[in-house]
């Protein structure tokens, strides 16, 4: 277990690592900080200088030791638009994506893990019919678009729910639910499948022979086995969401990271750019370390792999 | 998979394997036609857009702005903010679609498959090294990989592309270095390897042709994903210019008068869901017929 975890520890620092450098090239290629500073009056010695200060004089490598010890400090530098540290505004737009991701993902364990698992015992039944339309719909349907035209629907003509920013709970009902529906699609899919193979499995049909109730059966004998894969898969799905936000960010105006990001490549301000990416790269591996450590807990088999 | 080849005597045995299944005598009867007729209408609009469509999808003509659709017979499908004839942006936005994918989805799959093949036949470091990038690539989520590459390089067509091959061809990688581990087990590989044939030629010809049935599988089933990815982008401005037609950008550019010209979002979104739709459905198709082992993941 301990060689296990210290792998996967050891995996996720290596990523990271890889995510700055990419990150650290991108910044480099798109030209240097000297490079924005200079005017016509700049001088070949001013150029020069300025380089000298900024450490662009340095080996790139070097160079890029510098940029990890900022970051590790969490300095991303400043953004030029704002003239703030780009942390700050980072730090200011983070509470809202962790929100709406916790919410959105939330909603889809809530809804999609009992849908799957009901639409297994109740094979081709109205829930499983109804539970294969929602799940081939919501992976099939552009995010963008269904938010757009809940919107117009539940916004604009019946005049239900708020439509765009961020406030009190009815601000979370179409965001969550459009961020979360393709979540939900996937949990709905492999909740089935997973429960279908475990009803078929040799012990659950030992305790249906020994008599148990069929409620006993499902709900406490095979859920327990069929929820193993949702668990990892619930863990990429809120990583994912983190990441995946973008798009809904901008059509319902909600001033997370996201919107953030995108903002920040339209402007070219490359310090929130970076400090967004890195961020959400960040929470990406961390949460897909944190599940493969709990998936070993659940499941032995993996430890000794 | 043998059985199935067996029964199917009736097809010329000198067509392809995957496609004696497809047309095999359990194969025909069970065509998936609602997703070949819709993938057959986007690949006929993609390649003869400029015949297909009734107007030129660029044109402003402000006289004619706003037109709902059947309003006016001329523009079945209605005219946006400038006038431009919805159908044709269709159709045009079918070729943008199509032209982006089957590049994105080309290089990504060859460059995916060549990777997979290696990786399952040399072993060693080098597998360990493809495998752990392919990893890393697989978990990561596409829209911040397509961020990072807008960031480096800036938006374009080009960008997309590389953006949507860089997130599909470790699926490939994956999928066909498994297939390469248990062909290169089988005895006519150790064979050819001792009558002394190059290693390029032992991939290429002996281990390459058994891996075509799960290189179709995995193309037909991303080619779903990757047309929403590719909508996304452009949805995000991150693509192709504003006013070109695509249907990303013209669900976009209908969000901002979605209240006066519901139509200029509401239609080229459910084309989008409809074409992914019928891929995902041939994808699965796709996968049963050819690959039932498959079946499970």
């Amino acid at each position: 277990m301990q060689r296990f975890i210290l792998t996967r520890v050891l995996q996720a620092i290596l990523t990271l690592l890889i995510l700055s450098l990419a990150v650290f090239l991108s910044v480099h290629a798109t030209g240097s900080t000297a490079d924005f500073l200079i005017g016509p009056e700049t001088t070949e010695a001013d150029y020069e200088q300025l380089r000298k200060n900024f450490g662009l004089d340095r080996p790139l490598i070097v160079q890029y030791g510098y940029f990890l010890t900022d970051i590790a400090r969490a300095d991303f530098g400043d953004s030029f638009l704002k003239g703030r540290p780009a942390r700050d505004i980072l730090m200011s737009r983070l509470p809202a994506t962790l929100q709406l991701a916790g919410v959105a993902f939330l909603l889809s364990v809530i809804v999609g893990v009992p849908l799957g698992i009901l639409s297994a015992v109740k094979r081709d039944g109205f829930l499983d019919n109804f539970g294969k339309l929602f799940a081939v719909m919501g992976i099939a349907t552009p995010n963008f678009w269904i938010a757009i035209m809940l919107i117009l629907l539940f916004g604009a003509i019946l005049g239900w729910l708020p439509t765009y920013g961020r406030g009190g709970f009815t601000h979370f009902i179409l965001p969550s639910f459009v961020l979360g529906w393709s979540a939900m699609a996937g949990m709905v899919r492999l909740g089935r499948s997973s429960m279908l193979e475990v009803l078929d499995s040799e012990y659950v049909k030992f305790a249906r022979i020994k008599g148990l109730t069929e409620r006993m059966v499902i709900w406490k004998h095979a859920m327990k086995n069929a929820v193993i894969p949702l668990l990892t898969f619930s863990g990429l799905t809120l990583a994912g969401l983190l990441n995946g936000s973008v798009a809904v960010e901008v059509v319902f105006a909600w001033p997370g990271i996201g919107q953030l990001m995108l903002q920040g490549i339209q402007t070219r301000d490359f310090a929130v750019v970076q400090a967004t990416v890195l961020a959400a790269g960040f929470f990406y591996i961390m949460t897909a370390l944190l599940v493969d450590i709990l998936y070993a807990y659940v499941n032995p088999r993996i430890r000794y792999d | 998979m043998e059985s199935t080849t067996n029964i199917s005597t009736s097809v010329s045995s000198r067509l392809p394997a995957w496609l004696r299944v497809i047309l095999g005598p359990n194969g025909a009867r069970r065509l998936p036609w609602i997703p070949l007729t819709i993938m057959g209408v986007l690949l006929f609009c993609a390649a003869f857009a400029p015949l297909v469509s009734p107007h030129d999808p660029i044109k402003i003509s402000m006289s004619n702005a706003r037109l709902a659709p059947g309003e006016n017979l001329a523009f079945p499908l209605g005219t946006d903010v400038m006038g431009r004839d919805m159908l044709s942006r269709l159709i045009y936005g079918a070729r943008t679609a199509v032209f982006i994918s089957l590049i994105a989805l080309g290089a990504g799959g060859f460059v995916g498959s060549a990777l997979g093949l290696l990786s399952g036949y040399r072993g060693g470091w080098l597998d360990i090294l493809i495998m752990r990038t392919a990893d890393a690539a697989l978990g990561f989520p596409t829209i911040l990989v397509a961020m990072i590459i807008v960031t480096l390089l800036g938006t374009g067509i080009e960008n997309i592309m590389l953006a949507v091959a860089l997130t599909v061809w470790a699926r490939f990688a994956r999928m066909i270095r498994g297939d390469a581990l248990s062909i290169k087990a089988l005895d006519f590989v150790t064979s050819a390897r001792i009558a002394g044939v190059s290693t390029t030629m032992i991939i290429w010809r002996h281990i390459f042709p058994s891996t075509i049935n799960t290189l179709l599988v995995i193309a037909s089933l991303q080619v779903g994903q990757v047309i929403l990815l590719e909508a996304s982008l452009s949805f995000l401005g991150l693509g192709l210019p504003p006013g070109h037609p695509a249907w990303g950008i013209m669900v976009a550019e209908g969000r901002t008068v979605i209240l006066d010209v519901w139509w200029l979002s509401l239609i080229p979104g459910m084309t989008i869901t409809i074409v992914v739709l019928a891929f995902n459905f041939f994808g699965d198709w796709m996968r049963d017929t050819l690959d039932p082992k498959l079946r499970r993941t």
